[in-house]
């Protein structure tokens, strides 16, 4: 009666591991953040890192960039803001046939690494696209060092 | 009975999806039925219009268009929601749609399409006579 449950749990195992792999293959991020979104939330968000510092794409399309709102407290970038989807007209004669795209507020908070300077930030916003960019401070990069 | 059905469709939608990985990435739409045509929005972030391709004949509308960022040469990928630079998508029409009128429109990351219907195909009001 067991038998059938125990497969499972190794089916299970066999998934995280490959979730682990997955998540791994990505420069060590963790996998999971305490602050991390299921998969599909609005809006997707890519980070990348360079000596220089971070870079965040927010992939937010038809935003109301008057609501939004980008905030850095040390390491912490928060992302609040409001996407207006348009409301057409549902009656006997016309209607939805699909609705998939997101539509109202949303959050965001994301964890940076350690050595960001939250004073040096740019953020600008194109094609539906928000990028912010966090530099890193001047003692966290690396330096070239003379041997002599 | 239908949840299980609709299960499945989602897998399969999943499935295709991760068969392109790599290349494309479903758009999300809406799309709203009036009765002079059809409205559809798509959001593709990232794509200008220079790299938007809406391609219509007489039974298929496609949409594609590649995501475009300036991005730093020596980036490494520290968290990744989007993993394909292409979005695709495509529809199949009917044809009471006046292909010869669809009007595009794309303003920060959304599509704006609407396919109008033929005059001949628009509602007429009949009337019912009692006798």
């Amino acid at each position: 009666m067991f038998g059938n449950l125990l497969d499972f749990d190794t089916a299970l195992d066999d998934f995280l591991r490959l979730q682990r792999e997955i998540g791994s293959s990505l420069s060590g991020w963790p996998v999971r953040s305490i602050r991390s979104v299921a998969r599909g939330s609005f809006p997707a968000i890519n980070v990348g890192s360079t000596d220089d510092g971070v870079h965040i794409y927010v992939f937010a399309p038809g935003l109301d960039t008057e609501k939004l709102d980008v905030s850095i407290q040390n390491n912490l970038l928060t992302v609040v803001g409001e996407r207006p989807t348009p409301q057409l007209e549902t009656s006997e004669k016309a209607g939805y046939h699909m609705r998939e795209r997101y539509g109202g507020s949303f959050r965001r908070v994301l964890t940076l690494p350690d050595d960001v300077d939250p004073e040096q930030v740019e953020a600008k916003y194109s094609d539906g696209v928000l990028q912010i960019a966090v530099s890193r401070r001047q003692s966290a990069k690396p330096r070239q060092i003379t041997v002599k | 009975m239908s949840d299980i059905e609709k299960v499945s469709g989602e897998e399969q939608k999943e499935v295709q999806t991760q068969s392109d990985s790599g290349l494309t990435l479903l758009p999300a739409v809406d799309i709203h039925e009036d009765p002079s045509g059809i409205t559809l929005h798509a959001d593709m972030p990232g794509v200008n219009r220079e790299r938007l391709n809406v391609q219509v004949d007489a039974d298929s509308l496609l949409i594609e268009g590649d995501v475009e960022l300036a991005m730093p040469k020596s980036m490494q990928a520290l968290y990744a929601d989007v993993r394909a630079t292409r979005f695709r998508r495509s529809f199949t029409l009917s044809s009471e749609l006046d292909t010869e009128a669809v009007e595009a429109n794309l303003k920060d990351g959304v599509l704006t399409l609407r396919l109008p219907k033929k005059v001949a195909h628009q509602p007429r009001k009949i009337q019912v006579q009692s006798v």
